[in-house]
Order: structure tokens, then C-alpha cells, then sequence
């Protein structure tokens, strides 16, 4: 009889034996550590992801827009998205494209309250949803998201059938037209493919704010991770009263807006 | 006659299989001598590729997919198997000392691919030069 069978035999014979409290010790031991891991892994300081790293589903990246900073007629931040991205000169042979088939990324939306008259201005892009219905309706899988929350279009199979077009409520993806005649180092963009604003995904990556983040004068955007509970996004939602849009669509979006 | 005499059969057909060896070797490599053309590939900046150029020859097409899902869908951003790492050393230029784009015969992409009809759509998206530093437009903070 081998040793691991005798003290199996012997638990069973004397329950208040050596070897039954140590086990029970060593049991308890076990289930005290699995209790404690989730409270260690919330308190981790966030850390910078490097070149190698995968984008981890630990990090919800998510924006939160003060529109009492946002000033009406200010386009700073859709100028900087577009110098950014590479859909700032929009043309074929030389002429700039008509409004119809241009893409826009990001675009500023004025707002009036009918009864109270109140004006709110506000930038408004893809909302990177949690549960985004523009992934749901892709029939090739081009259309996707992130680990991390970034909703994005993967070009290499998007056949330009425009459905997450349709599917976005937010009227956030546009269609590229015609042949790309500037093509950026960062923002690959093309014919024929369905495109959104990324978060400025090759930016986050290397640990920077998107382009419309940096480009506010007011400093009325802000970013970061709301799976963090010590970012400044994660404080700032928890003390301010901000809101989704068209947030009964339950698509939750992880773009906020406060005062609105 | 002489010369078969003095050998025996057994020899005799050695020497014919080696003689039709021989003249078989020089009937395959006769494309090489009557200069058929070859695709003249450019050359690189580095001194060594990523990768042995033999295995780079083959399956360079399966590194650059790779990495492409990685980067597309993980956000995995090394550069090691990148398009633009290739761009970058296999830079052709031109008289005025620029580099070429894709719509030039030159480019190096070109090269090979045009000699094997193999039609790529990379750089319907992709840009197809070196990768040049874009000048900040505004101080961009970390996060």
C-alpha cells in the first residue's frame, strides 16, 4: 500500500488525525488565496502595454466629453482627427471630393432644448459600444472588437457592403469612395472599404491620447481606462453626472457625455 | 572503334548513362546561358533580411499575414515581420534620388511580382514608400 493511500485510509478511519487537519489547512489555504486574487488584481497599477503585448480585455478604454467645455463652432478636434487619420484631403484628380462622398470620421452636432432653449455642442464619433450592433451584422467578420473596447473595421476582409453602416445608430462608419490618393504611414485607408474613427488605436498603443484628445483646447475630452478604478476617467465618472447617447438602445457605449 | 574494343559492356554503358547525364545537365541550365530574363531584384539597404532570403523567397506572404492579424486584431505592434519594416530596408530610388511608389516598374515589390504575374493589393490602402517621421501637429501627452 503506497503512502497516499494510507493517509486516504486513515481520513477515513480518524477524522481528528494529523493528516486531516492538515489538509483541511492546506483547503482553506487554497480557497483564502482564490478569495483574495480578484481583490490583488484590482488594486495592480495599470501598466503601459509594450509593442508585444496583446491588447488585454482587462482595460476598457472609453472617453468622456464635457459638453459645458465644448465650445459651438470650435472644430478643433474633427480637424485633428482628420490630419491624423489621413482624411483631411479628401480628393479625386486633384479636386476635393463633394460632401456626399466624403468620409467623416468625427463631426460636431449643435444641440437647442426645445423648452429650454439651452445649447449644447458636442463631438461625436464612433462610440466604441460594448455590445457594438455594427460587429453583430458584419457577414465577414471584418467588422470587430477589440479586447480592449476598441471597435474596429479590419480592412483586409471588409467587402464594402455598408451593412454596419445601416446597423450603427450613432451614423458614426463612412464609405471610402474613390481611390485613396495620399496614402498615411499610420492610418492605412481605402477604396471600397467601410472606415470609423479607431480611438487613434496606433496611439493608444504606444501609451498616447487619440488626436482629438490632445487637440482640445478646452480640455473637454477626456480618455483613459474605465476598467481602472484609479484612472482620472474612472474618478471623474463616479463623481459627475454623464451619460450615454441613445443609451436605451443598450449597446453601451463607452464614449460618455457630461452635462447634456 | 578502338575505344569500344577496349572496353568491356558493362563500362560501355556507364559511359552512355554519364553522357546522357552530361547532356541533360547542359540541356536544363541552357536557359541560363541564353539569358533568359530573370527578375532583377533591387538591392537592400541592411545587410542581412529578417529572415534567411531563401525562406524569405517562399513565404514572405505568410509573415506579412501574420503579422498583419496580430496587428490588426491584437494590437501587437512589432516591427520585426512588418510591411513597413520591408518598405523601410527595400527602398528603391530614383534619379532624383526619391523613393519610388508602387506605380513604378522599379519598386521593388514590382520586380519579382510583375515577372510572376502575381497581382497584389497591398498598397491599395497601404502607403508603399519608406516610413517618414510625421511632424507632431500637437503635443500628444501620455495617457
Amino acid at each position: 500500500m503506497t503512502d497516499h493511500e494510507n493517509s486516504a485510509k486513515n481520513l477515513l478511519k480518524a477524522p481528528d488525525n494529523k493528516s486531516r487537519r492538515k489538509f483541511i489547512g492546506i483547503a482553506s489555504g487554497v480557497t483564502g488565496m482564490t478569495l483574495l486574487a480578484p481583490g490583488i488584481f484590482l488594486n495592480q497599477v495599470a501598466q503601459a502595454k509594450t509593442d508585444a503585448e496583446a491588447a488585454s480585455s482587462k482595460v476598457r478604454w472609453g472617453m468622456l466629453i464635457d459638453t459645458n467645455k465644448c465650445k459651438s463652432g470650435c472644430n478643433d478636434c474633427v480637424s485633428a482627427c482628420a490630419d491624423e487619420n489621413g482624411w483631411k484631403n479628401q480628393t479625386r484628380n486633384n479636386e476635393e471630393l463633394p460632401n456626399e462622398v466624403r468620409v467623416q470620421w468625427m463631426r460636431k452636432v449643435e444641440l437647442k432644448g426645445k423648452k429650454t432653449g439651452r445649447e449644447v455642442s458636442l463631438p461625436v464619433m464612433c462610440q466604441h459600444c460594448e455590445k457594438p450592433p455594427c460587429v453583430d451584422v458584419c457577414p465577414t467578420g471584418a467588422s470587430f472588437k477589440r479586447d480592449d473596447g476598441i471597435v474596429l473595421v479590419d480592412k483586409h476582409t471588409c467587402i464594402g457592403c455598408r451593412y454596419c453602416m445601416m446597423a450603427c445608430p450613432y451614423k458614426a462608419r463612412s464609405f471610402v469612395h474613390s481611390p485613396v490618393e495620399f496614402h498615411d504611414d499610420y492610418m492605412p485607408r481605402g477604396m471600397g472599404t467601410v472606415e470609423s474613427c479607431t480611438f487613434c488605436v496606433h496611439l493608444v498603443d504606444k501609451n498616447k491620447s487619440p488626436a482629438c484628445v490632445s487637440s482640445c483646447n478646452e480640455k473637454a475630452i477626456m480618455f483613459g481606462d474605465l476598467n481602472d478604478k484609479n484612472s482620472d476617467i474612472s474618478k471623474r465618472v463616479s463623481q459627475v453626472a454623464s451619460r450615454q447617447i441613445r443609451g436605451d438602445l443598450r449597446t453601451d457605449p463607452g464614449v460618455r457625455y457630461q452635462g447634456l | 572503334m578502338f575505344f569500344s574494343l577496349a572496353l568491356n559492356r558493362q563500362k560501355q554503358q556507364h559511359f552512355s548513362i554519364m553522357a546522357v547525364a552530361v547532356l541533360f545537365c547542359l540541356f536544363i541550365s541552357l536557359p541560363v546561358f541564353a539569358d533568359v530574363p530573370f527578375p532583377k531584384v533591387p538591392q537592400a539597404k541592411g545587410k542581412k533580411c529578417v529572415e534567411e532570403t531563401a525562406f524569405m523567397r517562399r513565404n514572405h506572404m505568410e509573415l506579412l499575414m501574420h503579422q498583419r492579424d496580430d496587428t490588426m486584431r491584437k494590437g501587437i505592434r512589432t516591427t520585426k515581420h512588418s510591411l513597413q519594416g520591408c518598405l523601410d530596408c527595400h527602398a528603391v530610388y530614383n534619379d532624383e534620388n526619391m523613393p519610388v511608389t508602387i506605380q513604378s516598374e522599379k519598386h521593388f515589390c514590382n520586380s519579382c511580382h510583375n515577372y510572376a504575374a502575381v497581382k497584389i493589393d497591398c498598397f491599395g490602402c497601404h502607403n508603399s514608400k519608406p516610413f517618414v517621421k510625421k511632424q507632431p501637429r500637437t503635443e500628444k501627452p501620455e495617457i
